[in-house]
């Protein structure tokens, strides 16, 4: 009952009657208080009672502070009742009837005919109750904008990483000169950053599950950062978007329906060329062989030489020893 | 007369015994096949046969075909091995052309007029290492350098005769020779008659 501010009952701009009834009694709680009769309106913003004796004594509460409402059936010798409940009152309020009151809800009995059908309150409430909605809608939708803000101030993170291993990797290739201490630290630092302490490659796990463990850990320290779950399918997904977002990943998807994410400077294509060298000195290969000879896994040697062969540059060789790639001689013999 | 027949050097190329997946390299090798076909047939005089004997004939079966020299095979507890097949360290293995991929090389040589469905259920077929228009050609050539136009012939004469000794179509089989006659028939070059003995033809 300490929702309740006094009011002169006069409707404000805006404010439209919906409906009104006459002897309705209000209960604090469980316990019945002196408004025992009364005029009860309700209004587009306020469910208003006016005393039917003194009409001086009126009192309203707003339609937001509603809870919800419930009907309570009649019982031998008791009415019918509508349960209205409440939010707390906010410590600014107004003074009403009740300084304080240890109910959260307040009740309504109809001594004459018919009654506000709940419905009716709950409707209109439901603006109210609307209205709190958007507002959580929007501040939900700040927290997301700062969460993104994170990945995004990521993923500029991770393109720096990717230029200076870019260099550190063209370096290798060309031999030119050493790879600075100031670049390996950068490096490191990077990782570090991220939350890798320890990078994890193929050379200190090799293939397999142990390899696949580690990386799976280390995708879920970095994955952890603005998201709390994430179904596989919703970073398939995301990762769809990689190229289109400029991202310095991409996902790559092969014919047969194998996924893989590379770095947008890889290009697959070249890696094709390297394939063909390596096969043709060794006459022929299967996946496995050439897995072991250049250490990548099974699957994705697979997928490489399978493009290869797409691209003209190697022929299969299909028997019940298996399947061998040879250089498509078909194409470059007469 | 026996020749030893040389073969082509992708007879001992494994995937020419594996249908190629890409359409371009698929595309040299049935043309590849389907020279080594005709050359075989042609050099073993042989213009019909059945797809069982093709199965069966060193033509679509390499028994010496050499595969590789080791082979890493999976083992069941999923460790790697490398194998040796025979004591010298090479590999011999068959190359064989499955059946379904015989099927496509005999459809290409279908397609290309030099192969001829002898029966319905597809189980044997004329095989022809020129087809019948360019037979009728030569046959005609010779017909006109010969100033033989309006002359008719028995079938046997024209393959068989001394006049003809020196020419390609000298021994072509009566299958062959008679589709060769039909395709100068069209042309209205020649006309398919009933001799006493057989058939014969009359050239224009």
């Amino acid at each position: 009952m300490d929702r309740f501010v006094w009011t002169s009952g006069l409707l404000e701009i805006n404010e439209t009657l919906v409906i009104q009834q006459r002897g309705v009694r209000i209960y604090d709680g469980e316990e019945k208080i002196k408004f025992d009769a009364g005029t009860l309106l309700l209004s587009t913003h306020r469910l208003i009672w006016r005393d039917q004796k003194n009409h001086e004594c009126c009192m309203a509460i707003l339609l937001s502070q509603i809870v919800f409402i419930e009907e309570q059936a009649a019982g031998i010798g008791k009415s019918a009742k509508i349960v209205v409940h409440l939010h707390p009152a906010p410590p600014n309020k107004e003074p009403g009837p009740f300084q304080s009151s240890k109910n959260s809800y307040i009740k309504l009995s109809f001594k004459e005919h018919g009654q506000i059908e709940p419905g009716r309150i709950r409707a209109v409430g439901i603006v109210g109750i609307e209205r709190k909605l958007e507002e959580k809608r929007k501040e939900t939708d700040k927290n997301i904008s700062e969460a993104f803000e994170d990945l995004s101030k990521l993923m500029i993170k991770a393109k720096e990483m990717v230029e200076l291993s870019k260099s550190i990797a063209n370096k290798i290739k060309d031999k030119q000169g050493d790879i600075t201490e100031d670049e390996t630290i950068r490096f490191k630092s990077y990782l570090l950053s991220m939350g890798i302490a320890n990078p994890v490659t193929r050379e200190t796990y090799g293939s397999g599950t142990q390899y696949h463990m580690q990386l799976a850990k280390q995708l879920a320290g970095i994955l952890q950062v603005p998201l709390e779950l994430l179904s596989p399918e919703d970073l398939v997904n995301a990762c769809k978007m990689l190229e289109a977002l400029k991202l310095p990943l991409r996902l790559r998807v092969f014919d047969s329906g194998v996924m893989v994410i590379e770095l947008q400077s890889h290009k697959e294509e070249e890696m094709v060329a390297s394939a063909l060298e390596t096969v043709s000195e060794k006459g022929s290969l299967t996946s496995e062989e050439f897995a072991k000879l250049v250490g990548m896994s099974v699957l994705l040697a697979k997928e490489r030489l399978l493009l290869a062969e797409k691209m003209g540059h190697l022929c299969r060789d299909d028997s019940v020893e298996g399947l061998r790639f040879y250089p498509n001689l078909f194409m470059t013999q007469s | 007369m026996a020749m030893s027949f040389e073969w082509p050097w992708q007879y001992r190329f494994p995937p020419f015994f594996t249908l190629q997946p890409n359409v371009d390299t698929r595309q040299k090798q049935l043309a590849a096949w389907c020279s080594l076909v005709l050359s075989f047939c042609r050099l073993h005089k042989q213009s019909s046969m059945t797809v069982m004997e093709a199965q069966e004939s060193p033509l679509f079966n390499n028994v010496k075909l050499q595969r590789s020299k080791g082979h890493l095979f999976l083992l069941p507890d999923s460790s790697l091995k490398y194998l040796w097949r025979k004591a010298e360290g090479r590999q011999q293995t068959e190359g064989k052309l499955p059946v379904e991929s015989i099927q496509i090389v005999l459809e290409e040589l279908r397609k290309k007029g030099n192969l001829e469905w002898l029966d319905k259920s597809k189980s044997s077929f004329l095989i022809m290492w020129r087809r019948p228009e360019e037979w009728g050609k030569l046959i005609y050539q010779w017909v006109s350098r010969s100033g033989q136009n309006n002359s008719v012939f028995t079938l046997y004469e024209l393959t068989n005769g001394e006049d003809t000794e020196d020419e390609e179509f000298h021994g072509l089989d009566e299958a062959t020779l008679l589709r060769a006659l039909q395709a100068l028939q069209q042309e209205h070059k020649a006309e398919i008659i009933t001799v006493s003995d057989g058939r014969g033809v009359k050239f224009f």
